[in-house]
This record gives structure tokens, sequence and C-alpha cells, in this order.
């Protein structure tokens, strides 16, 4: 049987698709198995794998709550990443414009200062660290998971991201603005800062994201309980003897991870070019 | 600086100021930088300092003492310690079996990727969704789909008569795991960068070549492959350092286990620190994996000198 050609097209077409599909289930199915598990009781669970639980069980979903505090978990995670993003980006956007606009003296070896900081992994750093906060008195408080995004790596990836985008910029509107008597911060703050939005959106996303996810500061630093954020809450769903409570753990991890993958579907293309912008991370 | 704006200072002939525009650019630019420097100062660049003057010396936790032991802590590591060749070792199986499977799988997917089409939106999206969430929600899922007889995988593997292994409690199997499934987590970062790469290259060159007659394989050779180039390397030294700084995902899937099969060198300091508080060793353990990124970085930038000339 010959084909034509735009049969063929067809033919072809179609094998592409399903190959992408195929190579899509590992990406796809753990949610999918995430949330479905979260439903199914812990005898369910172990039995026969279906995607549809055969009873939804939504009491584990109540079960998260007392298990441990999970909401004051859950709220700890968002007012730290909420915190840790609008400093990241007061003092990334204001140092990087310092870097970008500003011909003083001692920028550029600065610059070179500051860049070394983005090939040192956290762990180098994670123990003097401890002895510092120790020393601080700040242990078991979220001070040090929101101070050492801000200040480390992170916070300098984040300043050269800024400088870019500020170097980038068209800067006639900023001479009017000095012409009209605004001092250096003001033109930060009422010309440069209101142009580089997708700038500052690209680092806002990244730094919430980053700080979100963050598991072994919180590992270090924080001991009790209502303390933890969800990460470490999530690694916490465990019976007495350590063996993992699944339904809990995975009814706790969907409801952790789902409103994040809702945001991401809405805004994917926003956060996917956040990244590309970054081009460092992991 | 604030004496020059006080009123009634005594009015002299005009002489060339002190604040010029110049010295004030200076001072206004360090004030700006002034919050993230000192900062930075502080939590980062003073603990990176510190732990070269921990890792030369021994700690007693009990008493507060620190004996200076000059290199005994990387002497205990390189020579005495097997745990330690084990660990770098890991870690090099890691890293090698990671970066070419993550770099080669995002290269393909961008390839697929790169042009619209219908639905091309759809597998984007669902490629970068791991991205997007957290280490250690991807590790537990994963933990749990991967376990021994009850696991999702095995289950599934099983309807077809294949009788998976238990993946994370056999030690190949499990370093096998974790690796795959970190590629999972992260393959759709690379793939966006391949992208973007992928897209600033002109249709024309690819349009030239085919009216010479070139296959697709010898486009993607000739053409493409080379263009990507500076980009390859960027995304393989990225991959290569976040490969050595693994730790969330192997704390939760196997727990460096079994048989220290999995434990790589991110994992072993904290251990060695916060589990057995050897704080000396840690951090000399700390600065050998400092070197290890630094040399990865130099070797990166020759590389790239290399490539531009």
């Amino acid at each position: 049987m010959a084909l034509s050609q735009p049969q063929l097209a067809t033919v072809k077409r179609i094998c592409w698709m399903l190959s992408l599909v195929v190579v899509a289930i590992p990406f796809l199915f753990p949610f999918l198995w995430m949330i479905s598990s979260g439903f199914k009781g812990p005898t369910e669970i172990f039995g026969e794998p279906s995607l549809i639980p055969r009873t939804w069980r939504w009491q584990n979903f109540v079960e998260v709550f007392e298990y441990q505090p999970f909401a004051r978990q859950y709220f700890n995670s968002i007012y730290i990443a909420c915190a840790v993003t609008v400093l990241t980006l007061l003092l990334s956007s204001l140092a990087g414009y310092a870097l970008a606009r500003m011909r003083f003296a001692g920028a550029a070896l600065l610059m070179l200062f500051l860049m070394s900081a983005l090939m040192v992994p956290e762990e180098v750093t994670i123990v003097p660290n401890f002895f510092l906060m120790k020393w601080l008195g700040v242990m078991d408080t979220h001070v040090p998971l929101i101070l050492l995004p801000v200040f480390g790596p992170h916070g300098v990836m984040a300043t050269f991201l800024m400088r870019q985008y500020f170097v980038a910029l068209p800067k006639e509107l900023e001479d009017a603005g000095k012409m009209d008597g605004l001092s250096r911060a003001g033109i930060w703050w009422k010309i440069a800062l209101p142009m580089s939005r997708p700038a500052l959106a690209a680092v806002a996303i990244i730094t919430f994201l980053f700080s979100w996810n963050l598991f072994l500061e919180p590992l270090v630093f924080i001991s009790s309980l209502e303390n933890f954020t969800l990460p470490l809450a999530l690694s916490n769903f465990t019976d007495p003897y350590g063996a993992p409570l699944w339904h809990l753990q995975l009814a706790a991890t969907s409801l952790a991870v789902v409103p994040i993958l809702i945001v991401y579907l809405i805004a994917q293309r926003q956060i996917i070019e956040s990244f590309a912008m970054s081009g460092v991370k992991g | 600086m604030a004496s020059l704006n006080e009123p009634g200072t005594t009015v002299r002939a005009p002489r060339a100021p002190w604040l010029t525009l110049k010295r004030r650019e200076t001072i206004e630019g360090w004030l700006f930088v002034s919050p993230t420097l000192i900062g930075f100062l502080i939590f980062f660049l003073g603990p990176l300092i510190a732990v070269v003057f921990y890792s030369l010396s021994e700690w007693n936790l009990l008493s507060q003492d620190t004996i200076f032991v000059g290199l005994a802590n990387y002497e205990d590591a390189l020579t005495q310690n097997p745990d330690f060749w084990q660990v770098i070792r890991n870690s090099v199986i890691f890293a090698a079996g990671l970066v070419p499977m993550n770099m080669a799988l995002a290269l393909a997917l961008a390839m697929a990727l790169a042009r619209p089409f219908r639905g091309v939106v759809f597998f984007r999206t669902i490629f970068f969704a791991p991205v997007v969430t957290s280490a250690v929600a991807w590790a537990i899922v994963w933990k749990f789909l991967l376990q021994g007889d009850a696991g999702a995988v095995n289950q599934m593997l099983a309807t077809v008569g294949i009788d998976g292994p238990n993946w994370l409690r056999e030690p190949n199997w499990a370093m096998a795991a974790v690796i795959v499934t970190r590629v999972l987590k992260m393959v759709g970062l690379n793939m966006i960068l391949y992208i973007a790469a992928l897209q600033s290259i002109p249709r024309d060159y690819e349009e030239a070549a085919r009216l010479e007659g070139a296959s697709e394989w010898q486009i993607f050779r000739m053409v493409i492959w080379p263009l990507l180039a500076p980009t390859t390397l960027i995304i393989m030294v990225i991959t290569t350092i976040g490969s050595f700084k693994v730790f969330d995902h192997i704390y939760l899937m196997t727990g460096g286990g079994p048989e220290n099969g999995t434990l790589v060198l991110a994992f072993y300091i904290y251990q060695q620190a916060f589990e057995f508080f050897e704080i000396g060793y840690a951090s000399a353990l700390a600065m050998i994996m400092f070197v290890i990124v630094l040399a990865l970085t130099v070797v990166q930038l020759i590389l790239r000198q290399k490539g531009s000339t």
C-alpha cells in the first residue's frame, strides 16, 4: 500500500505526537498519582493500582491538619517567601541600578567580587552560618530563612539580573528626570523601577519559588514543629518508627504543590521566561 | 556630607568644592550597593573565610574549644576515611550519569518543541512543570512510586510481565533511580535554554543548507550543533555544578543508602556537620567541594575563551 504525500505527512505527524506523549508520561504521571493517592485510604493506597480512587477519602485532608500544625506551617512558608521576595526585589534593584548606571570608583571590582558568589554552593557556608545564627540567638526562628536567601548567591544572581536589565534600558527618561531635579534615589524609584517591570517580575517569581522550595536551611535552622516550613513539614508525615504515612504525606504534598501548579498553568509563559532570563538555577 | 547642607556656615571665596560630581556619584553608588554588600559580607563572605579556619581546627562542641590541627582534617578525608572516596565516587557517578542524560534529553525536547505546532505550549508546560515543583514534593512522590512490590512503577511493569527491582533499596538501582528522577525534575530548565538558543538561529541558515541538499542529520550536525556550542557549554557547567549540590532529592529518596550507595558530597557534609557534629571535618569537606566547583568554573572559562578565539 503506497501512501500519498499528504497521507504520509499525517502518519508522520501522528507518530511524532505519540512519541511526545510517551515521553511526557513520567513528567505528568507523578502529579496525577500524587493527587489521586492523596484521596486514598491507608490500605487502598497499596492495593490494586488505579488512577481514580475507589473510595474518596476526604478525611485525609482533615487529618493532615491534625497530625501537625500544617496550617501554621503553610502560613510560615507563604510569609517567609513573601518577605524574601520583597527584600530581594528592593535590594537587588537598588544595587543592580547602581552597578548599571553609576560610574563610581570600585564598581568594576565590586562586580567581580559579587560575581564570585555565584559559584559557591550553600553547603559550603552553611556550617559557619549555623554558628553565626546561634551567636545571634536566632536559631529556630525564621530570621535565617529570610536573611540567607536574600544575601546569599541567590540575591547576587538577582542583582545581576536587574543590572543586565537596567543596562539595556534607554537613558533618555532618566536624563529628563535629572533635569526635573530628581535625586538619584528618586530616579531609581520613580523612573527606572516602573520601566523594569519584566525584570522585577522575573526576580519575584524565581525568588518566591526559591524560598518556597528551600530545604537545607530549614532542616538546619528550624527544630520546632510550629516553625517548620512546607518542605520540612511534608517530609515529616511519618509513623513513630519513621515509616512514611503515605496517604497523609501525599495529601499534604498535593495541598502544597497544587496551588503552585495552578498559578504556573495560568502564568506559564511568564514563569518559563523568568527562568530563561535567570539562566542559572539548580 | 551633612555639614555641607548646614545653614549659616561662613561664606568664603569660591573654591573647588570637595563634593565634585564624581565624588558624589561614588558616594551614592556605594550607598546604593551597601545593603547588599554588607549582608553579603556578613552572611556569605565572612562564613566563606570562617570555613577555611574551621577546616584547620578540631572542635569540641561540649567545651566549645577549638584546637588548631593544621591539615589533619584534609588528611583524614583524603587518606584515612574510606567513606570519603566512596562519596567522591558516588558524586562523580551521579554527575556522569545526570549531566549527559539531562543535556541529551533537553536538546532532543528543545529540537522537538522549538518550532510552533498545535500543542507545543501544552508539551512545554508539562516538561517544565517539575522545575517549579519543590524538590521535596518530587522526591516524596517518586519514592512512593518506586517502592518494592507495592510501588506503582513495579505494578505497571508487572502487567507487562517484568519483575521490577526494589529500586531504592538495591545499590546500583538506587543510584540509577535518583539520577533519572533528578533528570526528570530539572531537564525542563535546560530545555528552555536550548529552545531560546534554537529560536535565535536564523532560519535562512537551515534553508540554505537544505537547498544545498543536506539531510536533516547533516543540517543538525553541521549547522545547528556548532551554533549551539556556547549554550551547550553554559548548560554543561551549570548542570555539572548543580549535580554536585544535590542534597534534598537524595536525602528524601534514599537517605544516602543503601550501604552509602547514594551518599554524595553535599549530603556527606550535612551528615558530618549536623548529625555527627564533626565541624572541622565537615568544613574540610566543604572546602573540597568549593575547590571542585571552582575548578569546574575555571575549566568553563578556559573553554569559553578557546571557543571565542
